[in-house]
């Protein structure tokens, strides 16, 4: 009798701990995501298996590194230089260009978790022909970086981060095509809030804040010569995560569309702290470096066992409670 | 907690450059270091560029072989004892030899670099360890003195003016009929090691090869060093030969610095 009653009991412990459970999935822009975290544009992301092994290491969701109309080989080496509390990137947006990309990524039903699209150019109407190419393809949604720190006739270098540039993009860009469209701004900018804000009214369906931050550079004093090969970079990692959750709290309250808050992100923790500041989305890029490709699903692990511990059941509680 | 300063620049100026072979230096570098044989770091020449390389020393000091081939090499070639190079790492998997009591190793040109700090942590297991090596001629053959103390070292040179003359899979072909080995080991140029690889399924026998691609951050962030599934900075430069019998790009095809495939030739 006993043992039944002890059956009973652990049946019920597990009933109800199964209903309690949180869970991860979520939907932006229409798109259904096992989890918010999204591998971020620039992180692998050249070609299908450098993007299969961010859906191995637990993605929600995967971006592609962005493309331009021509083959770019980008900066020299080093590429990347680290300091204390993060790293500085200067790829300068090397990419085999548009034609090999629409190869490349013509067939996506590898892909278990959505695909998004990034472009570059330099004027919105490069802009508006390489939209118009990837719209034919299967992907989840566009990305428009117009916030890069580092590459010369690109993102802020070409001057797209005004609300009038990002205006004229983004409304280029809509013509061509229904998918999301998102537009990538860098919380380095003051008055980031009014190029979201063109941003939206020129169509755009999400903002992703930040791009890498900067730029910044590092000297080795030993040599006394800049790390980077292009000498400044932008900056990731540990020491942007208070400005990029500063920058996403500040647009939550004056844009309507979703955010995905990208910056400094390597754990659980630090994806709720930008869900509360009002992210519907993270992004995950350098934190890759410092706990490998299955840093998705670590984080995953580390969100659930605080929501667990905090009573929270669903990503949608946690979005932009700070603001409470 | 710090985890991004470890990949920082450390100073390594330039303790002693020997001239190995005509188009060969090896240099030896002030920056104490540990890593497994087959890791590899990155070297940084100040305003030039920063490439991989592989250790053939390392503790209180390490050394690094190389072969002039490019912008890079012509002026690291030129570089004089006390010149400045910065170094990150060690990055990458190394070898593994864990119970194997007898090995061979197969070593193309430059190759051979990858593969002399194993043959020597073999010897210390007391493994005996055939070494082929294959160099286009007799000026360019590499660390012979050291291989010959841990190994049986048998020299293959193109032209025939060392030792066998001939290409080494074909004589390697030969010796995989005649010995048995818990494991082969391979570094050299890929169509060779796709031969090397050919044989090794042939024979069953297990095998690890050290592979190249172009690299650019080597902490697994860029995708540029992608083989397949395989990123050569982290799963590499060590991958096994059941890796790489899955793979469709081993010796067809690599990566530009655009990020552009393209075939072999």
């Amino acid at each position: 009798m006993k043992e039944v009653a002890l059956c009973f009991l652990n049946l019920f412990i597990f009933i109800f701990g199964w209903v309690l459970l949180p869970v991860l999935e979520t939907t932006f822009c229409n798109v259904s995501l096992k989890n918010p975290l999204i591998l971020a544009s620039g992180i692998l992301g050249l070609n299908k298996n450098n993007l299969l092994r961010a859906q191995r290491g637990g993605a929600g969701a995967v971006t592609i590194k962005s493309v331009s109309l021509e083959e770019r080989s980008g900066h020299e080496t080093p590429n990347i230089a680290f300091f204390e509390a993060g790293m500085l990137n200067a790829f300068g947006y090397c990419n085999p260009g548009i034609e090999e990309a629409l190869k490349e990524f013509s067939d996506l039903s590898c892909f278990e978790v959505p695909v998004i699209a990034s472009c570059t150019a330099s004027n919105a109407s490069d802009f508006a022909k390489l939209v118009e190419a990837l719209d034919k393809l299967d992907f989840a949604a566009i990305e428009l970086p117009l916030s890069c720190p580092h590459t010369p006739g690109h993102g802020l270098l070409v001057g797209q981060g005004t609300p009038e540039a990002t205006k004229e993009i983004v409304e280029a860009c809509r013509k061509k095509t229904k998918k999301p469209l998102l537009v990538k701004i860098n919380a380095s900018l003051p008055g980031i809030a009014e190029i979201a804000l063109a941003a939206e009214k020129a169509g755009a369906n999400a903002i992703t804040c930040s791009n890498t931050l900067g730029p910044g550079m590092v000297i080795d004093i030993n040599s006394t010569k800049p790390v980077l090969a292009f000498k400044v970079g932008g900056v990731s990692g540990h020491a942007i995560r208070p400005i990029v959750v500063r920058s996403v709290y500040d647009l939550y309250e004056r844009i309507k569309i979703p955010i995905i808050g990208l910056g400094g992100i390597s754990r659980g923790e630090h994806v709720i702290e930008l869900l509360m500041a009002g992210a519907s989305c993270v992004g995950i890029g350098t934190a890759i470096a410092l706990r490998g490709h299955n840093v998705f699903e670590k984080c995953c692990n580390e969100m659930l066992g605080w929501m667990k511990k905090h009573g929270y059941k669903s990503i949608e509680e946690l979005i932009g409670l700070a603001h409470e | 907690m710090n985890e991004f300063a470890k990949h920082k620049i450390k100073e390594a100026r330039i303790l002693k450059i020997e001239q190995e072979t005509p188009t060969v230096k090896t240099f030896e570098l002030g920056v104490s270091l540990d890593a497994v044989p087959g890791q590899f770091v990155m070297v940084w020449l100040p305003r030039v560029a920063e490439k991989p390389f592989t250790l053939i020393k390392t503790g209180n000091t390490i050394a690094i072989t190389v072969k002039k081939r490019g912008g890079f090499t012509e002026k690291l070639f030129q570089l004089k004892e006390g010149s400045y190079l910065g170094i990150r790492g060690p990055y990458g998997k190394g070898f593994t030899w864990n119970g194997v009591k007898k090995a061979c190793i197969v070593a193309g040109g430059i190759g051979t670099a990858a593969l002399l700090r194993l043959v020597e942590e073999l010897a210390k297991n007391k493994a005996s360890v055939d070494f082929v090596a294959d160099f286009k001629t007799k000026s360019e053959i590499l660390f012979k003195e050291r291989i010959e103390k841990v190994a049986n070292l048998h020299i293959i040179t193109e032209d025939g003016s060392f030792g066998t003359k001939g290409f080494c899979p074909d004589f390697l072909m030969g010796f995989l009929k005649k010995n048995e080995y818990d494991k082969l080991y391979c570094c050299g140029p890929e169509l060779m090691m796709v031969k090397v690889l050919e044989l090794c399924k042939k024979f069953d026998l297990k095998a690890e090869f050290a592979v190249e691609r172009y690299m650019k951050c080597a902490v697994g962030l860029c995708g540029q060093c992608c083989l397949d599934e395989w990123l050569v900075c982290r799963d590499g430069p060590v991958l096994s030969s059941e890796q790489l019998l899955k793979s469709k790009e081993f010796g067809k095809f690599y990566y530009l610095k655009s990020g552009k495939k393209v075939a072999i030739q």
